[in-house]
């Protein structure tokens, strides 16, 4: 690993004043994918602002309609949080089946969201029950944070400080594990919520993203034969040694009939 | 620069200068000179180097030392106890054969004492999911599988 500086934040308002000062710093927070990245040098940053002993960046409240998770929660404090499973087990699942036990003791919502890996779990979850990134600076809604490939609306220097995910009727995530990784080869969030029925999919392609077309059949009927003969275009879809883009397509519908299925329970 | 970090590791509280760079796990063997903590990929896939920090299993090799500043630490020399008895998950390992080369068997310990701890009494479906971290070259799992299960009673007697 190459030489860089090292500072740990004491507030979210400190690491902020860090960040801002330094162009060339970046946060660290479980390191999960920033180190191995840093190690590859498809990261280098000068400085790291290590997040990790901020307290108010930690933590999971539930009020009846919102579940409000902070960035530095661990995916493990989400898999055993008795609120999470009550209020929204699909998304105790979901953290559930990301990577293995020491990346999800170390992983975390904040980094994860940020990261915006193509194959990532949460994103799904965010973009699927429609739920509000909060940050620093602002709150955005999820259909505007995920831009692209590793790319989020976050400026330089902007903190994702924590997530509110509204509470919907019912929600269902299955992947496709890609078994080496353990990332999703395609992954389906399904929720339906208080606005409507949401359909997220991760994997598939270079960014999180709806399909407007199963959203109007499930809300029609909320069934996995209603989306049982919706199929993705390939064209656009990711291709690798582990899928081509017609096989994601074709996982795409499988993925989002079984999680219909796991919504329904 | 190099920076300050102290942590407690098996019990003792340790403390040194060390480059911002110094992986938890390089720190652990280079420093502290354990040994029993090892580097399989240094890529997070294999859990070689799995050891407890404040009680939860992580991957030492894809973390800052600096990330276990004031923690608790526990490698696998901090498991048996003080008399030289063998932990319970341990014994098991050795009751079963779970281990040939032994290359991969301080991280699948660290990594089971972790899994029994958060399912107390697992399914055998449960601790080969829950085996998704570590990997190992030799024993084709069945064995540590079984000293697993073996052990779980014994190590949720301990508490
Ligand atoms: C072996 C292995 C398997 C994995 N499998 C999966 C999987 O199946 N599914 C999956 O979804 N993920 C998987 N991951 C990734 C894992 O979930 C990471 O923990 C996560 O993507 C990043 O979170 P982190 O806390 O480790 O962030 P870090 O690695 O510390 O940071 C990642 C990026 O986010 C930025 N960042 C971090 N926190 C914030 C914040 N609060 N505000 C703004 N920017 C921030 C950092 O600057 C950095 O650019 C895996 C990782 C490993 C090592
Ligand atoms: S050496 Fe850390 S996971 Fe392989
Ligand atoms: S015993 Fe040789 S790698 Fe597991």
């Amino acid at each position: 690993m190459y030489a860089f500086d090292y500072q740990k934040a004491k507030s979210v308002a400190d690491a902020a004043a860090a960040l801002a000062k330094n162009p060339d710093a970046k946060a660290l927070a479980g390191g999960q994918s920033l180190i191995a990245a840093m190690k590859l040098r498809l990261a280098a940053p000068q400085a790291l602002v290590d997040l990790g002993s901020i307290a108010e960046l930690r933590g999971i409240k539930a009020d009846g309609k919102h579940l409000v998770i902070g960035a530095m929660t661990r995916h493990s404090e989400v898999v055993f949080s008795g609120d999470v499973k009550k209020a929204i087990p699909a998304l105790a699942h979901l953290a559930g089946e990301i990577g293995d036990r020491m990346v999800r003791n170390m992983g975390t919502l904040g980094g994860s969201i940020a990261h915006n890996d193509p194959a990532a779990d949460y994103p799904a979850a965010v973009l699927g029950l429609g739920a509000t990134v909060e940050t620093n600076k602002r709150k955005v809604a999820a259909d505007d944070f995920f831009k692209g490939i590793y790319e989020t609306a976050l400026e330089p220097g902007e903190l994702v400080t924590s997530v509110s995910f509204p509470i919907p009727k019912r929600a269902g995530y299955v992947k496709f594990k890609q078994p080496a990784s353990r990332f999703a080869l395609v992954g389906v969030f399904v929720a339906e919520t208080g606005s409507g029925v949401r359909v997220a999919v991760t994997g598939a392609s270079p960014c999180v993203f709806r399909v407007p077309e199963m959203e109007k059949a499930l809300a029609s009927k909320f069934a996995p034969e209603s989306v049982a003969n919706i199929k993705l275009p390939a064209k656009g879809l990711n291709s690798d040694i582990h899928a081509s883009p017609e096989y994601r397509a074709h996982l795409v519908t499988v993925m989002a009939k079984r999680a219909v299925q796991a919504a329904l329970g | 620069m190099p920076v300050k970090v102290s942590m407690t590791v098996n019990g003792k509280p340790v403390a040194a200068e060390v480059e911002e760079r110094t992986l938890l796990v390089s720190f652990i063997r280079e420093h502290l000179r354990l040994t029993g903590t090892h580097v399989g990929c240094d890529t997070a896939q294999c859990g070689a180097c799995t050891i407890h920090m404040n009680g939860n299993a992580v991957k030492a090799c894809n973390m800052l030392a600096m990330q276990a500043e004031g923690a608790d630490i526990l490698t696998i020399e901090g498991v048996a106890a003080a008399d030289g008895t063998l932990h319970p998950m341990q014994e098991a390992f050795r009751e079963h054969h779970a281990l040939q080369c032994g290359f991969c068997t301080p991280g699948m310990v660290m990594s089971a004492i972790d899994l029994v701890k958060r399912h107390p009494k697992p399914t055998e479906a449960v601790v080969r999911a829950e085996l998704d971290g570590n990997f190992c070259r030799c024993t084709g799992y069945h064995n540590i599988v079984k000293a697993i299960l073996d052990a779980a009673p014994k190590v949720a007697a301990m508490r």
